[in-house]
């Protein structure tokens, strides 16, 4: 009677310690330039090296600018972290893919996509969004800094076990819905700590419906329900997907790893401390209209009365307005919640035959170089610059504005990021979380539009 | 930094906001040192609401309010929610803040503030509320903070509560020792587990 994510905690915890803590094996830790270097600098203080070496993987990806990555970057503090990063890892002895690696990307896109993150795995990295990895069937949660080094140091970390919440979606999504608005209907009937405290497993017809890219995108966004994680149950969908990746089992190894994967499922009796129950034929296209991302309503729909006053100012948003009309200044398609293959051919099968607005800057942005090779392999490059739209090179982007990628003050941008709090994407920034399909619709008709009308 | 927590009794810093997010608490743009250096994350505390655009202090945000000091900081309930980034306990740290008190906190940023021996209280909705009421009526309100006792008290109303604390945490703070001072002392234990472990997967 245990759920899955009991099974997969409860089989990676190396002891109790006095208290209710418990020390966890991690199997896979991801570093990124922004959370580790003072991680690195605790080891080199306290004088040792990395437990599991083989188990740690590094890339940057935070800072990266999205064009003219063959040459240095410019901005030195960025290029003095992406330095330290790379220096770091050859000093400890681990695999790194850096700038321009073939394997380089968000760390939350290259995990999966290479093998990297497998079902029943434990996975840590120094940035919230690691819940993404949940999506292959893990148990995957953002850490600190301090938290970070203790990996590290250890291969472990002690926590509180979270509690175990279920989410189940049921039904047929609705046309142009997809994984992120399911997301964004959740938060807006949960709140943004409505699932803190939890680790969440997502479950039911609309779930399981979605694809692999579909499921990362939900699972992505599990912290911004207050979630210490969310992950999907594994599936053919997911042994499909993972068949062949780089790193993933080969051969016997593989046909053994999927028989046992096959076993992790919630048993039937398995008991939730929460289970919430959502229909998903009420789940419309959503948009933000406020500055967290809990504040989502149906893109047909109208601001609410009672929202926070100190958010509908910065938006210069007002209650009892509609959503669609609004003016669009930047339309940003990429990020670890939207940046994979499925996410561009969304994009493009709204922009396909249409031109980009006259005024919207786009940044379209794959989570990684192997996003970005399929893109052009699948000829959807043509497709996006016959419309007018140009693909730059991978990293996060505008979704947190850390390299040149920033959006002026008082500007709008329809992002498929993860964050719109203020001066997420730069000081002063605006911003109105959607799926690919309504950025799309957006970045071709410079306002905010519902893409059902449009496909 | 490290420092033995035994009882903080100070007057605060009220916030009553709700849903702050560590975007709020120290912005991207300030992550990109490489160092732990707790003063610059500290200086840069609610940058963008303590800062106008043009450098200038924001007169009308409580840190730059000279009625409101002290060592703790009281907030509205979800505090610290959004980005991992431990950084932003680093910025609290920094300024000066021991302690932050509020109906709820992230859990990722709980961890964090722990883990730079800044105590997070948790108390009631009505007991936030309350205190938010002391401090605007009298800025001078003190709180004390026992942690021994894991309680907390209004002094201006005298209402108190317990709050939790992880007996094995407690013990980290009033002895000033971390987590990682901990685990490695555990090396034997993880390499029993991973052979073990290895068998369970491999048999």
């Amino acid at each position: 009677m245990n759920t899955l994510f009991d099974k997969i905690w409860d089989s990676h915890v190396v002891q109790r310690v006095d208290g209710g803590l418990e020390q966890l094996y991690i199997d896979r830790l991801y570093c990124h330039e922004v959370t580790s270097p003072q991680a690195f600098d605790g080891l080199r203080h306290r004088g040792i090296r990395c437990f599991r070496p083989e188990r740690i993987i590094c890339m940057p990806d935070h800072n990266i600018p999205t064009t003219g990555q063959e040459s240095p970057i410019l901005d030195p503090v960025s290029k003095k972290q992406v330095d330290t990063l790379s220096s770091n890892a050859a000093e400890f002895g681990l695999t790194h893919f850096g700038v321009m690696h073939k394997h380089n990307g968000i760390v939350h896109v290259v995990g999966p996509e290479k093998g990297l993150s497998l079902p029943g795995m434990t996975i840590v990295c120094g940035d919230s969004h690691t819940s993404t990895h949940g999506a292959v069937g893990a148990v995957a949660f953002g850490i600190g800094t301090s938290e970070v080094e203790m990996v590290l140091a250890s291969q472990c970390v002690l926590q509180q076990k979270p509690k175990s919440m279920r989410i189940t979606v049921e039904g047929p999504l609705g046309k142009g819905v997809t994984a992120k608005d399911i997301a964004l209907y959740l938060m807006s009937e949960i709140s943004t700590s409505g699932a803190t405290g939890y680790f969440v497993e997502y479950s039911g017809s609309a779930v399981r419906a979605l694809s692999m890219e579909g499921r990362l995108t939900l699972c992505n966004l599990s912290i911004e329900m207050g979630a210490r994680g969310g992950f999907v149950a594994p599936d053919e969908t997911t042994f499909n997907y993972m068949k062949g990746k780089e790193y993933a089992p080969k051969g016997e190894d593989w046909d053994k790893a999927v028989a046992q994967w096959r076993n992790l499922k919630s048993d039937e009796d398995a008991v939730f401390d929460k289970e919430l129950f959502f229909d998903a034929t009420l789940i419309e296209p959503m948009v933000t209209f406020g500055t967290n991302p809990g504040a989502g309503i149906p893109i047909t729909g109208f601001i609410p009365q009672g929202y926070s006053a100190k958010s509908l100012s910065y938006m210069n948003f007002h209650e009892g307005e509609r959503m669609i009309g609004k003016p669009v200044d930047y339309v940003f398609l990429g990020a670890c919640t939207n940046g994979r293959i499925e996410d561009f051919r969304n994009f493009a099968s709204i922009v396909k035959g249409r031109h980009k607005a006259p005024g919207v800057v786009a940044w379209l942005v794959p989570g990684s170089w192997a996003v970005r090779r399929q893109i052009e392999e699948e000829g959807l490059d043509r497709v996006l610059m016959e419309a007018g739209f140009e693909i730059r090179q991978p990293g996060c982007s505008a979704c947190l504005a850390m390299n040149e990628d920033r959006v002026p003050p008082g500007k709008y941008c329809v992002s498929t990021s993860n964050r719109n709090f203020e001066g997420r994407q730069g000081p002063g920034s605006r911003t109105i979380l959607a799926s690919p399909l309504t950025a799309a619709a957006a970045a071709v008709t410079g306002v905010i539009t519902d893409p059902r009308g449009l496909s | 930094m490290k420092q033995r927590f035994d009882i903080v009794e100070s007057s605060c810093v009220p916030l009553p906001i709700d849903n702050i997010d560590t975007d709020q608490i120290i912005p991207a743009r300030f992550l990109k040192a490489t160092t732990r250096d707790e003063r610059f994350f500290g200086e840069n505390l609610f940058r963008d609401w303590r800062f106008r655009p043009d450098g200038s202090p924001d007169p009308s945000f409580v840190l730059n309010d000279p009625r409101f000091k002290g060592d703790i900081l009281v907030a509205g309930k979800n505090f610290g929610c959004g980005s991992s980034r431990e950084h932003a306990a680093w910025a609290i740290a920094g300024f000066g803040f021991k302690v932050v008190i509020s109906s709820s906190f992230a859990d990722i940023h709980k961890n964090n503030e722990l883990n730079n021996f800044v105590l997070p209280v948790v108390v009631s909705e009505a007991f936030l509320s309350d205190l938010f009421r002391s401090i605007a009526d009298d800025p001078s309100t003190i709180v004390r903070v026992d942690v021994p006792s894991q309680t907390v008290t209004n002094l201006a109303t005298g209402a108190r509560e317990s709050f939790d604390l992880n007996p094995y945490k407690k013990y980290c703070l009033m002895n000033a020792l971390d987590d990682i001072d901990f685990l490695l002392l555990q090396s034997d234990k993880i390499e029993t587990f991973e052979k073990d472990r290895y068998e369970i997967i491999n048999r």
